[in-house]
């Protein structure tokens, strides 16, 4: 079978993220990383690789977003990928949820994978929703949140938690999902393996490559608009207590606790 | 006009919290839109009783769309509501928190090449449009959004919209039969609503002493027990450990566990994410110790502690022992 990630570059953990006022978007500036959440999903794909329930033929790394998003691809690769691709158009600036799930499921399209898999969410969008928009663009059967996944019999038995409790789904391939991070621990790269990823073949596409619909993308083809941008009800910043003497710390917490009457 | 229809998740014969709050949002915007306001309900079990069904009227919708189809997925309820939306025109899509709203909502905007806003905290009706108030990036900012055609479809942040009793009467019941999509037939429930671990109560408990990822192992654990003892209160735990089965499921607090307000609420080795938030924000006091001075928790706590958690809840715990002569 071949198994596709999807991937994503995002803003580097330790960079405060911001807004940009004038364009109402995320300012992508600064230092950027693979989306923490999809180091799960490309684990996820190594370990039905080596789980040898069924043969894995290829794991490929996919990709849109702007031109340095290759870093993210070369980390993917690095973390056990095979080969990767990225979308990269001017023209899908500014999608949204609907036009980036449709511009994903064109070019994975382009793949026939039989499994795509992804991370629960991206670091900075918080969507949570881009795997269950392109199973249905790809009419495949589709679960979010899965923290274990069994194959057998060409078949996924996965499990997750929902609304009342676990539940355990079998799911036919091809199939679309989106793991949850407790599904795995992520193994790092070997200094090998990441001086390697750049050797291994990446393909650019643009839009006209994979046959997407020019209106359907970009600011053009998006069904929201960002109408405003505004700060956060504002809240009273809480007391912070640095620990540095324990013995003091644990005092002002008790005289805190007494104060509002919990030790009673 | 057919304005608003919202998604009503049942499970043996009664609907689910967050569900009753969007259908009674739902009605109000609906009321607000100058349209009618209706309910989709799914499921294949004999607990979708008319009856059941009708009891949405008094959370106002007027009418309910029953179908017959598989329980506990999203896919087939995006066959049915896709009909629904284009059949009878309705403008809006809504969906209280909760993983089945995120997914349909999700397949709805591919299907209808919809616009679509998640964890929506409020909603307006604005010249006959509805926009939906997002935060992002954590909370530290809230975007506007507005649909640039129809339907648009909001998916609710769990808690977002209250359950009101709106005091009309029953709703009108239509059944509705859809041929479901290949696809939608593929997944199959092999088991639904598993608990695991211990069955705990900390719903009624007015100290939680809650764990998280921080807690470094499953050990960490006995730390918190001692903790919540010497306090009198009880042991809560966040989504991360509970999947990681160091705490029973049944002492999850969050988007998928549960939603407690308790008096004090200590939340040791816990970064205070969205989904975790959300089921713990309306506690009344709210105290965190994590040793990452950049953990979200720290916006939204009374007292903050940065520090390691192994040197300072044993120290804690016997303070307030000494304190409650316990």
């Amino acid at each position: 079978v071949k198994i596709c990630v999807l991937v994503k570059e995002v803003p580097d953990a330790a960079v405060e993220k911001r807004m940009d006022p004038d364009s109402k978007r995320l300012d992508r500036s600064g230092e950027k990383n693979l989306n923490p959440f999809d180091t799960h999903a490309i684990e996820a794909a190594m370990q039905i690789r080596e789980g040898g329930a069924v043969e894995v033929d290829e794991i490929v790394a996919v990709t849109m977003g702007p031109d340095t998003a290759f870093r993210a691809l070369h980390k993917a690769v690095s973390l056990g990928a095979d080969r990767s691709m990225h979308l990269t158009d001017e023209a899908l600036a500014g999608s949204d949820v609907c036009a980036t799930g449709y511009a994903l499921a064109k070019t994975l399209e382009s793949e026939s994978p039989d499994l795509v898999l992804l991370g629960q969410q991206s670091d900075d969008g918080e969507c949570y929703t881009i795997g269950a928009v392109v199973a249905d663009h790809l009419k495949m059967p589709s679960l979010t949140q899965v923290i274990k996944i069994d194959v057998a019999d060409g078949k996924l038995r996965c499990e997750r938690q929902a609304e009342y409790g676990y539940d355990t789904v079998d799911v036919e391939l091809p199939a679309v999902i989106s793991v949850g991070d407790a599904i795995n621990e992520p193994r790092y790269p070997s200094l090998k393996a990441i001086m390697g990823a750049k050797k291994k073949p990446l393909d650019t596409k643009s839009t006209a490559d994979v046959g997407i619909e020019p209106d359907k993308v970009g600011e053009r083809g998006s069904r929201t608009a960002v109408l405003s941008l505004n700060p956060p009800p504002a809240k009273e910043a809480g007391e912070i207590i640095e620990d540095e003497d324990t013995n003091e710390t644990v005092e002002r917490i008790v005289v805190w606790l007494e104060e509002r009457k919990l030790l009673a | 006009m057919s304005a608003v229809l919202t998604y009503a998740l049942h499970y043996q014969g009664e609907f689910n919290k967050n569900s009753l709050g969007a259908v009674s949002e739902g009605a109000k915007l609906a009321k607000e839109l100058g349209g009618e306001a209706a309910a989709v309900v799914v499921g294949e079990g004999e607990d979708l009783t008319d009856e059941l069904c009708a009891s949405l009227g008094r959370y106002g919708a007027s009418k309910v769309y029953r179908a017959r189809a598989p329980e506990g997925l999203a896919q087939p309820v995006v066959d049915v509501m896709a009909k629904v939306i284009r059949d009878d025109g309705f403008k809006y899509a809504l969906f209280g928190g909760g993983l089945l709203g995120f997914e349909i909502g999700a397949g709805l905007t591919a299907r209808l090449s919809a616009g679509v806003t998640m964890e929506v905290t409020a909603v307006k009706a604005e010249d006959g449009k509805l926009v939906a108030e997002r935060p992002i990036l954590q909370d530290s900012a809230i975007v506007d959004v507005g649909y640039v055609s129809e339907p648009g479809i909001i998916i609710g942040r769990l808690n977002a919209f209250d359950a009101v009793e709106s005091g009309e009467g029953a709703a009108e019941v239509v059944d509705v039969d859809v041929q479901l999509e290949e696809h939608s037939s593929r997944a199959t429930m092999v088991q639904r609503g598993e608990q695991r671990g211990a069955d705990v109560n900390i719903e009624d408990a007015e100290v939680l002493v809650a764990g998280g990822r921080g807690l470094g192992n499953p050990d960490g654990f006995e730390m918190c027990e001692q903790l919540a003892e010497a306090l009198g209160g009880a042991v809560a735990a966040t989504r991360a450990v509970v999947d990681a089965g160091w705490y029973p499921y049944a002492a999850q607090i969050g988007q998928t566990g549960k939603t407690v307000a308790p008096k004090l609420y200590l939340a040791a080795g816990i970064s205070g994410a969205i989904q975790h938030k959300v089921g713990m924000q309306s506690s009344e006091n709210i105290v965190a110790i994590n040793k990452d001075p950049n953990a979200p928790i720290f916006e939204f706590s009374d007292l903050g502690v940065v520090g390691d958690l192994n040197k300072i809840i044993p120290k804690l715990t016997d303070a307030v022992k000494a304190k409650r002569g316990g």
